[in-house]
């Protein structure tokens, strides 16, 4: 669970280290891109992994279409604005896949969800190995992608200064879109990666977006190594609480440390100063 | 007095009037029905309204506040046995001490703007999750009261008591915040909201008018919280601290007009018609609600960020 963590988080990292927004919709958009591949699977017989070349391209269009003309002219810019604009995002994605899907818990099956892999300590179902190798290689194509393109040196650019970057010509709207795109093709990948071993339903995305904000917190607000490395504390975290306390107080542990980390060390575990 | 408050205090006067005569002119239970948990929303959102419109910090955990007075009350009459007088009492006080503490410990860490939303909501998750799972609170079946009409125990037979009580509730928050919007402490508040380091300045102490604030605003959600016990009979952790109440509660304000006396009303009224009319269109299914609320909440948004009041009040 951990890498899955660690990928939501990676995109709600980079939308609010660039756009200093927190996006209340990210759970929200990992439901819906989770409805996305099972509709893929049951009606096209197309498999997540398959999917992965379909529904990331697609969330990162909806991302860039959602900030560049819902989020931007709505939120006008200021902080708790942008909060309520992306918590009535969340409202109306939620409850039209309620309305349109009825709250039925769906699932699919697959014929390597049961495959067990061997890795000394312990034996590991091999979708869950898949997605933490998946996870790892995301992360090194984003910091690839952040480091080495132009379009990387713009996003940080814009990050660390808007109006300068305004200055030398680069489009700041388009990037910010751009970044919230990326960020939900993230989320797209992370439900590819998630869908064989898990399920959806229309509030699957509620549990998550604690989560994500937590493992960002954790890392650090806009630390990309830090969003990862959170991600992969988290799984351990929630398995081991839901291990010592049972299945409905270990969710706990996460929110406890959400709130004890945002009173205590609010820069994160490898975060510079808080805005 | 200024001629808005006249104006304010005439619309306030004029529409208690016309609550107090609901009764008189509604045949239908389902009607009564329909302004009773109208009133019940204009109760939840005047007492985020204290701390989301007033204060400036938004809270997306008011839930904590509600499910902390419905369960409080509960657990003393179930499982203490104390009456229903003295534990709808002891429920208001729980609530305002659970608000002072959110309030204490996220204040004091200098917590603001989103980051004090999303404490707030991982606050409620918190507790949601222990009522959930401990005994003493009913665990996942919830708490329920067993049914004794009578004045005595807070329960009516008839319906139409309940209406007057929760109007009776909803003056009494009205009056308050008519109150607290006119007061010494009402401009403190606002000049928080408005810019604290400048409040600072000027002497006044942040962290206790935000505290003061919270604490009232909970124990206003709390007493929302123990009407809703009284009428149902019944919570689970899902409905007392799950976002769902949370989001009821900022709902209304929002969209009728945050930091104003009228707003929260306003904004129950609005959505409790656009949810008929959405019932009567596309029919009773889950979702379709919320749905519509999440849209009026964007367009309220985008072209009316004070809300319906603005529309009033003019452009400021």
């Amino acid at each position: 669970m951990g890498a899955v963590y660690a990928l939501v988080a990676l995109g709600l990292a980079l939308i609010y280290g660039v756009l200093h927004i927190i996006n209340f919709a990210h759970g929200s958009l990992l439901m819906m891109a989770l409805y996305a591949t099972y509709f893929l699977f049951r009606l096209g017989g197309i498999d997540p992994y398959v999917s992965l070349l379909i529904v990331p391209p697609l969330f990162f269009a909806l991302g860039y279409a959602m900030q560049r003309w819902v989020i931007q002219p709505i939120g006008h810019g200021k902080d708790t604005n942008v909060l309520l604009v992306t918590l009535a995002i969340a409202i109306i994605l939620d409850n039209l896949a309620l309305y349109l899907w009825t709250s039925t818990t769906r699932t699919i099956d697959v014929p390597y969800a049961t495959n067990y892999v061997d890795v000394g300590v312990t034996a590991v179902a091999l979708p869950r190995l898949i997605a933490f190798g998946a996870a790892v290689l995301i992360g090194i194509l984003f910091w690839l992608l952040m480091s080495r393109t132009d379009l990387g040196r713009a996003i940080r650019a814009v990050a660390r200064e808007r109006q300068g970057a305004k200055i030398v010509g680069i489009s700041v709207e388009h990037i910010f879109a751009m970044s919230f795109g990326i960020g939900a093709a993230c989320v797209a990948i992370a439900a590819c990666l998630l869908l064989p071993t898990f399920y959806v339903t229309p509030q699957v995305g509620h549990a998550f977006v604690l989560i994500a904000f937590t493992t960002v917190v954790l890392g650090g607000m806009g630390s990309f190594i830090g969003a990862l490395l959170g991600g992969l504390i988290l799984g351990v975290v929630e398995a081991f609480s839901g291990l010592f306390l049972g299945e409905s107080l270990g969710q706990i542990g996460i929110y406890l440390i959400f709130i004890l980390v945002l009173l205590f060390r609010p820069t994160g575990l490898f975060g510079q100063r808080m805005a | 007095m200024t001629r808005r408050s006249r104006f304010e205090l005439a619309v306030l006067l004029g529409l208690g009037v016309f609550f107090l005569l609901v009764p008189q002119f509604v045949e239908s239970r389902f009607w009564l029905g329909f302004w009773t948990t109208t009133l019940f929303f204009a109760l939840l959102g005047q007492s985020w309204n204290v701390l989301g419109g007033y204060a400036g910090q938004m809270s997306f955990g008011h839930a904590l506040f509600f499910g902390t007075g419905a369960y409080a009350t509960a657990v003393m009459q179930v499982r203490f046995g104390l009456d229903a007088w003295t534990s709808a009492a002891l429920g208001v006080g729980a609530g305002a001490l659970v608000g002072a503490f959110t309030g204490a410990v996220t204040f004091r860490y200098g917590l603001r703007g989103s980051y004090f939303a999303l404490v707030t909501l991982a606050f409620a998750e918190v507790f949601r999750a222990l009522a959930n799972s401990w005994e003493f609170t009913g665990s996942g079946f919830g708490m329920l009261i067993p049914m004794k009409a009578g004045a005595a125990n807070l329960q009516f037979a008839d319906r139409v008591s309940f209406y007057y009580v929760i109007l009776l509730l909803v003056v009494l928050a009205y009056a308050v915040t008519w109150w607290l919007e006119r007061s010494r402490f009402g401009a403190y508040l606002t000049a928080i909201r408005e810019n604290e380091d400048a409040a600072q300045a000027l002497g006044i102490n942040p962290f206790r008018m935000k505290v003061a604030a919270i604490t009232l605003s909970a124990a206003m959600a709390a007493l929302a919280g123990i009407f809703y016990m009284q009428f149902y009979l019944f919570i689970d952790a899902g409905i007392a601290y799950g976002p769902g109440m949370s989001v009821n509660a900022l709902l209304g304000p929002l969209i009728g007009g945050a930091g104003t006396v009228l707003g929260p009303l306003i904004g129950a009224l609005a959505l409790g018609g656009l949810s008929e009319v959405t019932s009567a269109l596309l029919g009773q299914q889950p979702g379709v609600n919320l749905l519509a609320f999440g849209l009026l909440l964007l367009i309220i948004l985008r072209f009316l960020p004070n809300g319906l009041m603005g529309l009033l009040h003019g452009r400021s």
